[in-house]
């Protein structure tokens, strides 16, 4: 196990290590510069030398490399062109954001999804079966910015139920210790501070859970459908246990599988969407301050944020396959 | 009165846009307490789906059918609500199914999954279960128990995940145990211990076994009484010599003929059975036996034929039976119970165990067969 | 001539039924697959609903009433957008006017093809690329010993940093590389569904190698390209159709997606629906019909797509054949 795992994260190192050249090449052949994007169109060209040479730029890309490495490895990841902070600053205050919403959705997609597949599942062919069927192939199908709109014009400016932008209510004065608003309520013990958090998560959340939810639903339907058939649970009936210890030790434990892996699999796409959905809530993540950095030209803050997302992600499907093994005894992990 | 009394049981499976099938059509046999009873007869005869059904664990679907009684200490199992089938099921009447690798859950200790069933029934929990799960496997003749108990199915051999299965049915002492094919997915020297552990169990605890087999080995060295079923339908009930001496019906004689023997001169051939009860779907009309028969006669076709109870205390479905020597055609019926399903039981007691002896038809079975 | 040994030749007719079976296989497998789909309801429903879409996407745009970037309502003064004016359906406008007072209709229609175009190259760069990668890898790990096994690890790390990458940042990205155009959205759409075709061509053309024909083949001899390119390739594709179709959805979706950030095609002349859709998300306080209609046709579209792919996937499932 621990073999396993120090072996997964040495692996990351040549993966990062790809990664870093690949993203350093393609933005520097990006049309424009940061000084583009700073001077705009009036800049004389001694100007954009200026700025060029002041942020390095004028050096051959081999030597501006290898700087951005020494500093990797110090995990010193430079400063924001735009907003002259740190990298690694910006990241934590913008983050939490994204990974509080994500969370949400992830909460919303499984709590919901593996009952309903469940049930689905149980009563094939019924009215439940197909209406979970056909709203998770809609799921899949509906663009979630679009998602996004409608549940703002229903719930939020229609219904007055849930707030329609922001991560807070900006004349809730909250403290501020990890970012994570909801947790920082929680920590400081300022209840109503982390329920308006709370309430800012919902409607995006619930945009950014479909595509996962459907999804769930569709695995956790499939897969309980055949562990259904599998024999053991015909053991399980004949020794004549309760219906509850069946569903629960025989039938979703073995279906939880394949359900665990998507799940994994899942957490990339779902970085994509808070982008979408961020933008829509104006929900302060790194959604819209990536496109940004991507319009100004902000290398350090792309580089940056790619590398460290990079490292999120394969994270946690370092998580996901531990739980495989959890889950399954006959999956070593070696 | 028997133990169980299963009385013209049918099941069958509609499913849209196709014939309906019936898979067990009017079966009926009986257990006595104590009592090994077979239920022989080739692949897709009906013979699980009869187990299954009295378990009441035929997949729900749609279009499946089960009519008749299974009477079980009075109480017919058929007519049960869930929950007192729940109630039934692994206390007093217990399963064995062919393939233990798939019959075990892959992702629970062995050790759960034989507790389980302690809490469930006997309401056993944490130390104490632990110890009688320990002493179950003990039982059975897996070494090592306590360690076994956290081992998971794959860590297991193919005989030890039987010896576990069988743990987790006799855990209840049931009165009744049904084996299907127990031994079928097994090595051939693991099958001989199984079968010697089930006898073991069922001598001991006065529990009745019914086993369901293809192999007629494990019948002739198991089983008191034998039902041989085709088509979903018993054709033949006898105690276990009179049916190998003297096998009745055409498809019983097949049966035997099929067996390759030690004693069979060098020259001599199998008779293979042609054709196979799967081409047959769905039966025709009158013996669904007929099409596959060589003692096929024109009252094969039509209705199907009527239970005779013969001399010797057995019964079979036939209009052209194998000859009995010294004997002229029909002096032997005893009775024709005509459109009456039920051969019943064949009581132990009135059937000499020995009839005379009759050169060349079948010899006696193997040395195995005496106890 | 060569002689060639009794072995030799015993091999050689193993292999030849060998062969035969498989592509007996092959053909049954093709012809029960489709008959399967055709007594799937969800089959039927998705092909007549891609069949309503390529028609409406190949000849409606000769047929529409009015030309998709006519301002007319501007022009005869019915669209005021300053004073909130964007009139609905009427008898000559079924779907009424957009912001810029072009037939909302006619633009529908003729979006119809910019959006399967979108779809379709979308996926051909996709799965052209992902596939190649894929193909390479898989017949390197499969057939091509320790050499092979290095090719592959070094393919397959390349799709992990992919991967490991938000698909839409990446997509962004490339669009930002390439400037906004409808071009770009396809590229960086495409782009995105590599890895999955990558990983899927690979894994099912590992489990091909592995199978009895194919050593059958080695063990006489046959040039191990002629192996992978001749045996293992076409019998590892259906999986990879399957996930065409299905990407086929998805690429509609993702370009709408590119096309609200900003990414798509600024050239409003070409209608396309996630344009359409785009640009209506201003005007949703005034006429939020405007968004519906092209929301509803990409929402269908993809349905028809998904339904068409799931029932494929099932049809193909060597699980379910019984």
């Amino acid at each position: 196990m621990f073999r396993f795992i120090v072996r997964r994260l040495l692996q990351l190192i040549p993966t990062l290590f790809g990664l870093s050249i690949l993203l350093f090449i393609w933005l520097r052949r990006l049309p424009g510069g940061p000084e583009t994007a700073i001077l705009g169109e009036r800049g004389t060209p001694e100007m954009r030398a200026a700025i060029r040479r002041n942020l390095g730029l004028d050096e051959p890309i081999l030597i501006q490399y290898g700087r951005f490495v020494r500093r990797m490895i110090r995990l010193d990841l430079g400063t924001s062109i735009s907003t002259k902070r740190e990298v690694t600053t910006e990241f934590l205050q913008r983050f939490p954001g994204t990974v509080e919403l994500t969370i949400t959705a992830m909460v919303i997609a499984i709590g919901i999804g593996i009952p309903l597949g469940y049930l689905a599942a149980r009563r094939r062919g019924r009215f439940l079966d197909h209406a979970s069927v056909g709203g998770s192939l809609i799921g899949i199908c509906i663009p979630v910015f679009f998602l996004a709109y409608i549940l703002k014009a229903v719930f939020s400016e229609n219904l007055g139920w849930f707030p329609s932008s922001g991560r807070q209510d900006p004349t809730i004065s909250a403290t501020r210790i990890t970012n994570f608003f909801v947790l920082d309520g929680l920590m400081t013990r300022e209840w109503d501070a982390a329920a308006d958090a709370l309430m800012h998560l919902v409607l995006p959340g619930l945009a950014l859970a479909s595509i996962p939810l459907a999804i769930i639903v569709r695995i956790t339907r499939a897969s309980v459908l055949e562990v259904l058939n599998e024999d053991f649970v015909r053991t399980a009936e004949a020794k004549g246990l309760t219906e509850n210890v069946v569903r629960r030790r025989h039938v979703l434990r073995n279906a939880m599988l394949p359900v665990a892996t998507s799940i994994g699999l899942l957490t990339g796409g779902l970085l994509s969407g808070a982008v979408l959905t961020e933008t829509v809530f104006a929900f302060s993540g790194i959604g819209a301050f990536l496109a940004d950095a991507i319009n100004q030209r902000d290398y350090p803050v792309l580089m940056g944020f790619i590398m460290i997302i990079a490292v999120v992600y394969v994270l946690v499907n370092l998580i996901v396959d531990l739980s495989y093994s959890l889950i399954d005894p006959r999956v070593r992990v070696r | 009165m028997a133990l169980l009394d299963v009385e013209d049981l049918s099941v069958s499976f509609a499913r849209r846009g196709q014939r309906t099938v019936r898979a067990v059509d009017g079966v009926s046999f009986s257990v006595d307490a104590g009592e090994v009873v077979g239920l022989v007869g080739e692949s897709g005869c009906g013979k699980s789906v009869t187990s299954l059904a009295i378990m009441g664990l035929l997949p729900k679907q749609p279009g499946l059918q089960v009519s008749g009684k299974a009477v079980f200490d009075g109480t017919d199992l058929l007519q049960l609500d869930d929950r007192s089938r729940r109630d039934i099921r692994g206390r007093d009447i217990a399963m064995i199914f062919q393939d233990p690798l798939s019959s075990l859950n892959p992702v629970v200790p062995i050790g759960i999954q034989v507790t389980e069933v302690l809490t469930r029934h006997r309401g056993m929990r944490g130390e104490a279960a632990a110890k009688e799960a320990a002493q179950l496997l003990d039982r059975v003749g897996i070494p090592d128990p306590k360690r076994r108990l956290k081992e998971y199915p794959h860590q297991l051999s193919g005989g030890m995940r039987q010896r576990a299965l069988i743990a987790m049915a006799v855990a209840c002492q049931p009165r009744l145990l049904i084996a299907d094919e127990p031994t079928t997915a097994l090595d051939v020297t693991i099958q001989a211990q199984i079968l010697e552990l089930l006898k073991e169990l069922v001598r001991d605890s006065d529990t009745a076994l019914v086993m369901i087999t293809h192999d007629l080995g494990v019948v002739a060295g198991m089983c008191d009484t034998i039902n041989v079923l085709y088509g979903g339908r018993v054709v033949e009930t006898a105690r276990r010599r009179p049916l190998f001496r003297q096998p009745r019906h055409p498809y019983t004689v097949g049966l035997l003929g099929s067996v390759p023997r030690l004693d069979a001169g060098r020259g001599e051939r199998l008779n293979p059975i042609p054709g196979s009860v799967r081409d047959l779907l769905p039966w025709p009309d009158g013996c669904a036996f007929a099409p596959r028969c060589t003692r096929r006669v024109d009252a094969c076709v039509g209705e199907p034929p009527e239970l005779v109870l013969a001399h010797d205390a057995r019964s079979y479905r036939c209009v052209n039976p194998a000859p009995v020597p010294g004997l002229t055609p029909g002096e032997e019926v005893r009775e024709v119970v005509p459109g009456q399903a039920t051969p019943g039981s064949v009581p132990a007691q009135a059937v000499p165990d020995d009839p005379p002896a009759v050169p060349g038809l079948a010899a006696a079975p193997s040395e195995e067969e005496t106890p | 001539m060569t002689i060639i040994s009794g072995k030799k030749r015993e091999k050689i007719d193993r292999l030849a039924e060998l062969a035969a079976r498989e592509e007996e296989r092959g053909v049954s497998l093709w012809q029960d697959a489709f008959r399967r789909l055709r007594r799937n309801p969800a089959a039927i429903v998705g092909a007549v609903i891609l069949a309503i879409f390529v028609l409406v996407a190949v000849v409606g745009p000769f047929f529409v009433p009015y030309g998709p970037t006519d301002t007319m309502g501007i022009r005869e003064g019915v669209v005021k957008v300053g004073q909130g004016l964007i009139p609905g359906h009427s008898a000559e406008h079924w779907l009424g006017y957009d912001h810029q007072g072009r037939d909302v209709f006619s633009r529908m229609i003729v979006g119809a093809r910019q959006t399967l175009l979108v779809g379709v190259v979308a996926t051909l760069i996709g799965l052209a690329v992902g596939a190649f990668i894929g193909g390479v890898a898989g017949a390197a790990a499969g057939l091509g010993g320790r050499w092979g096994r290095w090719v592959d690890t070094v393919l397959m790390r390349f799709i992990d940093m992919l991967l490991a990458m938000p698909s839409l940042l990446l997509a962004v990205s490339i669009a930002a590389l390439l400037g906004p155009s409808l071009t770009t959205v396809m590229i960086a759409v495409g782009m995105v569904s590599v890895p999955v075709f990558a990983r899927l061509l690979r894994g099912s053309m590992i489990a091909q190698s592995n199978s009895d024909y194919v050593l059958a083949a080695t063990s006489l001899g046959v040039r191990k390209s002629k192996i992978a390119l001749a045996h293992v390739l076409p019998n590892s594709l259906a999986p990879v159709i399957v996930q065409a179709t299905l990407t086929l959805a998805t690429a509609i979706i993702e370009a709408a997606a590119l096309s609200f950030l900003g990414l798509g095609n600024p050239d409003s002349a070409t209608p396309e629906w996630g344009v359409m859709l785009a640009d209506a998300q201003q005007w949703l306080g005034i006429r939020p019909a405007l968004a519906i209609y092209p929301a509803v046709a990409i929402i269908i579209t993809a349905l028809g797509f998904t339904l068409l792919g799931e029932a494929m996937r099932e049809a193909l499932d060597p699980k379910l054949r019984k």
